[in-house]
């Protein structure tokens, strides 16, 4: 177990690696001089601000120091925003994202678990029906649009009742995190209720279940005990593979909301080419998916004992 | 008694008249089943009748809507769709002259009133106006008692008169006068007039645009009907409908095409790496698991970027090329696993043993056999290329203006939403009901193709 766990991290790390080096040379074979900007500058004030940035070293050097840099956590310092470090602009703007995203997992998961286990309870009756219909329509939906309809219908609930009862953007208390929480959630709740039904219907059918029947079971407890907790091990694995859709999929809400989380800030360096952010936000990003993964895996291993022995 | 009828005739041994070898029905191959169980599933047929109306709407549309998609109607901005295309033909715009005298102001706190028929042309205010007095017109949308705002500041004037030709559409607006005190800042004195706007077109105008042939036929006040755009116009006055067909080519390309190319990709990848099986098949299969690893819309975003957009051109094609470098993997992991599954197969060490050569092997027996499930994932990636589409226009990576996508389109009309819903709301439900399409007919191929996974979804 410890050793199969070992060659993860070991294996992350070289993923992390990857993708620093991809971003790297990436972002140096873009066209274009991250300093070619709206100013004018002389020889000397550019080749100043060539030697603070390290940009007068040949690329081969730029990139060891980058890699030296990341390995102590340092991604250097932002070129549109004189003085301020990545590493401030992640810790700043990403408890954020992370608050809305963990706050959109609990939603999903929950969701997913409740309307999946609803779902499979009723089957082909009509909370069965209804159910599977919303979520169909809450995976064929674009996040943007179910954003926008949501803030809208704020907007509209905010006017009909003369005050606020809940904000329609921004970021502060627990009432600016609800909206948009859920929102970021419903297409992870909507797969994940999919997911969880179809594990339950195939649990319904197992041997276990039968005789937790012909032991004369009463039906909630053969519910709780034996149906529910051994359908929600698919959920919980392909849980690591939505937190990865749910921090990218934060870009959206955090745009539409206005909140001023990591993703936003991200979008925001695209376009105004500000490399060293860039790459730090997606080694930041990439070595956070990897390490979500590995550790949703570690907690399936406590979840599922077979998995232990397997490995 | 009726045994007595039996003759000796009866105890004859049948002859063998039917045999029973014969297939009553003809013998159907894997994928005439396939189709077969297809049809007998309304939602997939009904999701492929779907399928091919989209399809239609961005191929043949265009040919029947001959409406260019960047053209812009000035007289239509943002209209929704079914609004009142009806002009009145006027004279042409005539400077104002306004005189206070000749005018009879209205009997309101501040006299404000609307020396003559407001049209699109213009707006004519004036109201009665004490030495020394300051004020501040303000116009809006909407009723200023309702939402508390006066809207939009028009000027700060210190005379009695004004004339509005600032964007006026057709349609109601709230025109408020605020008298200011000593210092500029707005007092309580303050009145709201609600002006219908008509709209308007000169003979010249009207000629231009093609509504009336001579000036000899226009006659003043006549009732004319301007250009006809079904689902309305959008901010910029462009014909919706026209859009949405040239903006589902893009966004139909984008989702059907770099599928098909990346799973392509995928199956040669794959296929290579099983049938070498393994220090290849290790090295090649963690590449592919680093290449998983990569965030996906992050270098989804980063490539846009490095490939770059030059001017004019709309950005399709580093989109394609970015996903079919960054998708690949999954379905190479899911090929390679059936290629690896039937490897093993008796059937292939049949074909080698008959003298089977390895690309015969491969063409004949690996790749028909793993084909359903390559059709089956390919399906379940178009709605999710669409909606990457979708997703890097919205966040202004994706394809460059002025190309229409559904995915720019949303973006343009989330600006507007409160205002003219309509711009949002087209291209959101058509990205919605084509990614509807394509999940229900994946349900179906998968559930057609694949009998093991049949109902337990």
């Amino acid at each position: 177990m410890l050793k199969y766990f070992a060659k993860r991290i070991v294996l992350g790390l070289v993923t992390i690696w990857f993708i620093a080096s991809a971003t790297f040379f990436g972002m140096h074979a873009v066209p274009g001089d991250p300093l070619a900007g709206d100013k004018a500058m002389t020889a000397q004030i550019r080749a100043n601000l060539e030697a603070k940035y390290g940009l007068d070293q040949p690329l081969g050097t730029q990139y060891l120091i980058y890699l030296g840099n990341i390995a102590q956590g340092d991604f250097g310092i932002s070129f549109t925003q004189e003085n301020r470090r990545v590493n401030d602009i992640i810790r700043e703007h990403f408890p954020i994202s992370a608050t809305l995203g963990i706050l959109a997992i609990v939603f999903a998961g929950l969701g997913g678990v409740l309307w999946g286990a609803l779902t499979a309870l009723y089957r082909n009756r009509w909370p069965d029906v209804v159910i599977m219909f919303l979520v169909i329509l809450g995976i064929s939906v674009p996040s943007f649009v179910v954003a926008a309809i949501s803030q809208w219908s704020l907007v509209g609930l905010n006017l009909a009742t003369g005050t606020a009862v809940l904000p329609i953007g921004g970021w502060g208390t627990v009432w600016h995190m609800l909206v948009p929480a859920l929102v970021l959630g419903l297409s992870t709740m909507a797969y994940l209720t999919r997911l969880m039904r179809s594990s339950m219907l195939e649990v319904v059918s197992t041997d276990y279940i039968r005789t937790a029947k012909a032991k004369g079971l009463p039906a909630t407890q053969i519910f709780s005990r034996h149906q529910l907790r051994n359908a929600i091990l698919p959920v919980v694995t392909v849980l690591g593979p939505a937190i990865a859709g749910i921090t990218t999929g934060g870009f959206v809400v955090e745009i539409v909301f206005a909140i001023p989380g990591l993703g936003r800030y991200f979008v925001q360096a695209i376009q105004q080419l500000d490399y060293t952010v860039i790459m730090g936000t997606t080694v930041f990003y990439g070595a956070f998916l990897v390490f979500m993964v590995i550790l949703v895996d570690l907690v399936y291993g406590f979840i599922d004992p077979r998995v232990r022995v397997e490995k | 008694m009726s045994t007595s009828h039996l003759t000796p005739a009866d105890f004859q041994p049948l002859q063998g008249s039917v045999s029973g070898q014969q297939i009553s029905r003809p013998s159907l191959s894997y994928w005439a089943d396939a189709w077969r169980r297809l049809q007998d599933n309304p939602r997939a047929m009904a999701s492929m009748g779907l399928i091919a109306f989209l399809l239609a709407f961005v191929s043949v549309g265009p040919y029947l809507w001959q409406v260019d998609p960047s053209v812009q109607d000035l007289d239509q901005i943002g209209i929704g769709p079914g609004a009142d295309r009806s002009v009145t033909l006027a004279p042409p715009f005539q400077p104002w002259l306004p005189e206070q005298q000749s005018t009879i102001l209205a009997d309101n706190a501040m006299g404000l009133t609307l020396t003559m028929p407001a049209t699109t042309q213009a707006v004519r205010l004036m109201w009665a106006r004490a030495d020394g007095e300051r004020y501040r017109l303000y116009r809006n949308l909407f009723d200023p008692s309702d939402t508390g705002s006066f809207g939009l500041p028009l000027a700060e004037l210190d005379r009695s008169y004004f004339e509005d030709r600032l964007d006026l559409q057709a349609g109601t607006y709230f025109y408020s006068l605020v008298m200011l005190d000593a210092n500029g800042a707005e007092t309580a004195t303050a009145i709201t007039q609600t002006v219908n706007v008509t709209r308007v077109i000169s003979v010249a105008e009207a000629i231009e645009r093609g509504l009336i042939k001579t000036e000899a036929e226009a006659q003043l006040g006549q009732e004319l009907k301007l250009a006809w755009h079904p689902l309305g116009t959008d901010y910029l006055g462009r014909d919706m409908l026209a859009r949405l067909m040239y903006g589902g080519q893009v966004s139909l390309f984008i989702g059907i095409f770099a599928p098909l190319a990346f799973v392509l990709l995928g199956v040669i990848y794959g296929s290579v790496a099983g049938f070498l099986g393994g220090a290849t098949d290790q090295a090649m299969m963690r590449f592919a698991d680093f290449v998983v690893a990569l965030p996906f819309l992050l270098f989804m975003i980063l490539f846009k970027v490095i490939f770059g957009i030059g001017p004019g051109e709309s950005g399709i094609w580093p989109m394609l090329v970015a996903m079919i470098i960054l998708l690949w993997p999954a379905p190479a992991r899911l090929v390679r696993g059936q290629i690896l599954q039937i490897r093993e197969e008796g059937y292939v060490s049949a074909s080698r043993l008959l003298g089977g050569t390895t690309s015969y092997v491969v063409g004949r027996h690996m790749l028909p056999n793993t084909l359903g499930v390559i059709l089956v994932t390919m399906t379940f990636q178009v709605p999710s290329a669409i909606f990457t589409e979708a997703f890097l226009s919205f966040i202004g990576m994706g394809v460059a203006p002025p190309t229409p996508s559904w995915g720019a389109m949303c973006n343009e009309g989330i600006k507007s939403m409160l205002t003219r819903p309509h711009e949002l709301m087209f291209p959101a439900l058509l990205i919605s009901i084509t990614v509807l399409a394509f999940n229900l007919l994946g349900d179906g191929l998968r559930d057609a193709l694949d009998a093991r996974m049949r109902g337990t979804e």
